[in-house]
């Protein structure tokens, strides 16, 4: 803004902002969220973000289940979660304000989209008066915007229908927020103009509309203040947004370039996961293979299939679709053959909550398999964190041909952050380590379950090879040798090679954050809740008590100083999004009496909620008589 | 919208045949070689010796290298056939075997990938595997092994099963309508479709070297007897005057003829048009003209002919059904690969580094 009139708002600066679009789900609000995301990160704030919509794509519009939101959170400084309230809410239809109006804290901006207001929309959400006229948003500051009529207004030029020029408000929204804010444009233009490169008329369209939302916080008075958050000291580098899902897509290609192998993936169209399907699909010139199976059985299959034959396989899936995983992944475990599987959790049972988080899958894939079927299991903790745990997982995979287990969840999958760039060049490479030859002890055959003796790992011989043929299946195998066996001892020791091949994997010690050295709770997580559990632990610092953190990326094996590091604090609190699986686990595991905090909402736990439940376990602790 | 790249129509057929691409050998092979060390466990009597015979002296004749040669299985009695070759081997699960060789067969071009399975592993739980690996006309060769009887869990009524089979599992008698393969694998867009029966060992073969030369998914039909559970459920199709009034065997081009040998040196017995479907006649109370000529390209004529084939064995067509052209789902999808690679090479960009970096990124100096 270089006009220097006096009507030009004043400007304050903030370190930190949430903002939450809330509309129907037929109004563009995931498509405004990521907009506003993308400007803001290349503004260089920090930032995450936390989309929320509903399993149906187009619910009855204008009704409280249709209401699709995207919270962001960005600051000038290193930010963990995607904010608990919104600072400032938008809503663009009554629905939207009904649903979310609850998190908005007094004080909150509120802009809304008049337009929608109507006696019937009202009526449909159960307002039998406006709350814009009763006096209930007085503790708001509100703006009422008629964005559909003022959108419609500046695109009367264009010739488009009335229907056609209002869908364009959610950009006009978009111009306003971005003004507001001071977020650069010229990056949502040019999406705009390559998103609707076919069709001129609506790419044009959508920029006057997000120029007109713009224009109408520039010149329109009721604006008394916009806002600047300066960019965030990140670490030198260079830097993009992503979301959980790229990051897995991204991992799975640079993996499949580490080891020299092609991908293949083989899936079944499943929310949350389907995202990393598409991704994939798009990347052909890298060498991956997609298929987009009859099923999620088929899925798996065709990747163990592939796998036999050499290529990095992979499968994706959420929910319901691991169930269905199970018996070929019980597969892979008895061939002994690197396999990617990726699980992003959802609200279960069943169908459960489709586009929900949840973390209530641990146990399933520590156990839901028949027989001792054991495998490794990694978490990532964060968007960015997906394509390095992918990195770690197919290493395992191949280095000793395993199935391997990554539970993502929906909150990392759909959820984005600033990641830096890595460079591709120095990514670690890795051989897989193909036999070559027959390595039986007179060199004569090819035994197919002959293991390496540090890994416990079998040779991977993959057909073509000659003098190598060779045959695998779902029975039991002689140790060694590889042929069918019912020796029960032979299964014994089958049975325990497998498990302490799994338990012998190496996986980095979990480190502890315990900045004064002095404190007496740890708060140990996985997944997910990495960036609550530490916004949570900052807070709870920050009113002068010590809280150590440490969270799990490895879920199988645990770390080796995990027994160690909990058995060195006085009280050890595992939070989760289930009913305490890990807990569980580590209860079994080292006999240390964890507490559990769990929840299951499908929202991820908030900083403020976790600071609540830290302090009240820090009272606890220093409580005469606990753990005498 | 529909749009395909790059353009697919062709891709080589009819020229490439289905072992197109898989390495051959100039070393004379024989059945031995493709024999493994693993004693053999079936029941003694059991049609799965017949056809393990004919299939480890009928791959040598491919001529391409064994370690090329993958067999891929599911669960049930004949399953257990790849432990009995010495090629590359899968005894995967429970009728998944499909879906197995189709990313091995997407993957590995190189490789000729068989899958074996039974009634109850292919039309039951794996049902759902066999149609799509039809219709997608994966470059795989599919045997399925038709007893009629579930062997390996000791004797519960199949898929293919006659109504009203008392089994184990039903003592009152079954009272499922079965599936008609034959007539499945059309429905299901198959490419190929043969049947044969266990102990034909010349007609078997001949089927198999015709399904090992097709590019794309062959299913062959082996009617294959138990003896355990389902002794002799074949036996009116395998000797005598009965046999031969009962089996029609087919050949593309050759008018439908079967049945003890007439004046005119063929079968007494003809296949007709009724209607829209087929009957079977006298071949000396119709007209030469009335009686249907074999075409192999016919997705009509095939399926009626699968429609003659009665529950009872009354009639029961063998040899090729249907046999034509179209792009495999293999090929395609490689094709779809090489061609974004090669698109991008002549971009001049690409590599891991570029789809990292995506579009939009920005820069924190130190």
């Amino acid at each position: 803004m270089t006009t220097t009139d006096s009507t030009e708002p004043e400007v304050i600066s903030r370190d930190r902002v949430v903002i939450r679009f809330a509309g129907d789900s037929g109004d563009g609000m995931q498509l405004t969220g990521d907009r506003f995301t993308s400007e803001t990160a290349s503004f260089g704030n920090d930032l995450s973000t936390l989309p929320n919509y509903p399993a149906e794509i187009r619910a009855p519009a204008g009704t409280l289940p249709g209401v699709s939101s995207f919270q962001l959170h960005f600051a000038n400084f290193d930010i963990l979660t995607p904010g608990d309230r919104p600072d400032v809410l938008v809503a663009m239809n009554p629905a939207a304000l009904k649903a979310n109006v609850a998190d908005l804290p007094p004080g909150g901006v509120l802009i809304v989209n008049t337009d929608e207001f109507t006696k019937r929309n009202l009526t449909k959400v159960g307002y039998s008066v406006s709350p814009l006229d009763d006096g209930s948003l007085e503790r708001y500051t509100v703006h009422e915007v008629a964005m559909a009529t003022l959108t419609r207004g500046a695109l009367e030029q264009t010739g488009l229908s009335k229907k056609d020029a209002e869908r364009a408000k959610n950009m006009f929204a978009l111009g306003l927020l971005s003004w507001m804010y001071h977020r650069p444009t010229e990056g949502t233009e040019r999406y705009l103009r390559e998103k609707f490169a076919k069709r001129p008329d609506l790419a044009d369209a959508n920029v006057l509309a997000f120029r007109a939302g713009h224009a109408y916080g520039e010149t329109t008075e009721s604006f008394a203040v916009t806002y600047d958050v300066a960019p965030a000291p990140l670490a030198p580098g260079t830097y993009r947004q992503i979301t959980g899902n790229t990051a897995l897509a991204y991992g799975i290609v640079a993996a499949g370039q580490a080891g020299g192998l092609p991908v293949f993936l083989g899936s079944y169209p499943i929310t949350p996961a389907s995202d990393i399907l598409h991704e994939l699909s798009k990347h052909k010139a890298l060498g991956v293979t997609t298929f987009q199976a009859e099923d999620e059985i088929a899925g798996v299959g065709a990747a163990l299939g592939a796998a036999f034959g050499g290529a990095l396989g992979v499968t994706t899936t959420s929910g319901p679709g691991i169930s269905l995983k199970s018996e070929t992944i019980g597969l892979a475990v008895a061939l002994e053959l690197p396999l990617l599987v990726i699980d992003v959790q959802r609200g279960g049972p069943s169908t459960g909550l489709p586009t929900k988080t949840e973390q209530a899958d641990l146990l399933q894939a520590m156990f839901g398999r028949n027989g001792e079927a054991p495998l490794p299991i990694l978490a990532p903790r964060s968007p960015g964190d997906c394509f390095d745990i992918v990195l770690e997982a197919v290493r395992i995979a191949v280095t000793y041909r395993t199935p391997v287990l990554v539970l993502s969840d929906g909150s990392v999958a759909n959820g984005s952050e600033p990641w830096r760039i890595p460079d591709a060049s120095a990514l670690p490479t890795f051989d897989p380590g193909f036999a070559t030859v027959p390595n039986s002890p007179d060199g004569a055959e090819f035994w197919p379950y002959l293991r390496d003796d540090d890994t416990l790992a079998r040779p991977w011989a993959v057909p073509g090879t000659p003098g190598l043929e060779h045959r695998i299946g779902g029975l039991e195998k002689a140790d060694g040798r590889g042929s069918i066996s019912y020796d029960p001892d032979n299964h014994d020791r089958m049975t325990r090679l497998r498990a302490a091949k799994i338990d012998g994997i190496a996986v980095p010690d979990v480190e502890v954050d315990d900045p004064n050295g002095d404190a007496e709770l740890l708060v140990l997580g996985w997944g997910s809740t990495y960036g609550p559990i530490g916004a949570g632990a900052r807070r709870v610092r920050t009113l002068g008590h010590s809280i150590a953190q440490a969270h799990l990326r490895h879920l199988n094996p645990l770390p080796a100083n995990l027994g160690e590091v909990l058995r060195r604090y006085r009280r050890v609190l595992v939070p989760e999004m289930n009913l305490g699986q890990l807990a569980l686990l580590l209860r079994a595991d080292y006999l240390v009496d964890v507490q559990s905090y769990t929840k299951v909402a499908g929202l991820p736990f908030r900083a403020e909620e976790l600071q609540d439940v830290f302090l009240d376990h820090l009272a606890q602790n220093s409580a005469p008589g606990v753990h005498a | 919208m529909t749009a395909l790249e790059p353009d697919l129509t062709d891709l080589g057929l009819p020229s490439i045949g289905g072992l197109h691409g898989v390495p051959t050998t100039g070393a004379k092979q024989t059945a031995k070689d493709f024999t493994s060390d693993q004693e053999v466990r079936w029941c003694p009597g059991c049609g799965d010796y017949a056809v393990l015979a004919a299939v480890r002296s009928f791959l040598p004749t491919l001529g391409i290298r064994r370690e090329n040669t993958v067999f891929v299985s599911g669960i049930g009695c004949s399953s257990r056939f790849p432990y009995y070759l010495n090629t590359y081997g899968m005894h995967s699960i429970h009728g998944r075997a499909p879906a197995i060789a189709t990313g091995l067969a997407v993957t590995r071009p190189d490789l000729s990938v068989w899958v074996v399975t039974g009634d109850g592993d292919a039309l039951s739980i794996g049902g759902n595997h066999l149609i799509h690996a039809l219709r997608r006309n994966v470059n795989l060769k599919i045997l399925l092994f038709n007893n009629r009887i579930y062997g390996l869990t000791k004797g519960q009524y199949s898929p293919t099963s006659e109504e009203g089979k008392v089994t184990k599992s039903t003592p009152m008698g079954s009272v499922d309508h079965p599936f008609n393969p034959i007539s499945v694998a059309l429905g299901a867009e198959a490419t190929f479709v043969g049947r044969a029966l266990d102990s034909d060992r010349k007609s078997l073969t001949a089927v198999l070297q015709e399904a090992a030369a097709h590019r794309g998914t062959a299913l062959v039909e082996i009617f294959q007897d138990c003896p355990i559970f389902n002794d002799g459920s074949f036996d009116v199709l395998r000797k005598g005057d009965e046999a031969a009034s009962r089996v029609i065997p087919l050949t593309h081009g050759e008018p439908i003829r079967f049945g003890p040998t007439g004046d005119d040196g063929l079968g007494t017995y003809a296949v007709v048009q009724e209607g829209f479907g087929l009957r079977v006649a006298k071949a000396d109370e119709v007209e030469a003209e009335q009686i249907v000529v074999h075409d192999v390209r016919s997705h009509e004529l095939a399926f009626a002919l699968s429609r003659l084939s009665d529950q009872d064995l009354t009639h029961t067509v063998t040899g090729i059904f249907h046999n034509v052209d179209r792009v495999t789902y293999d090929d395609a999808t490689r094709a779809q690969v090489q061609h974004a690679r090669d698109r991008v090479r002549s971009n001049g960009s690409s590599g891991l580094q570029t789809l990292l970096n995506g579009r939009d990124t920005w820069t924190v100096v130190g």
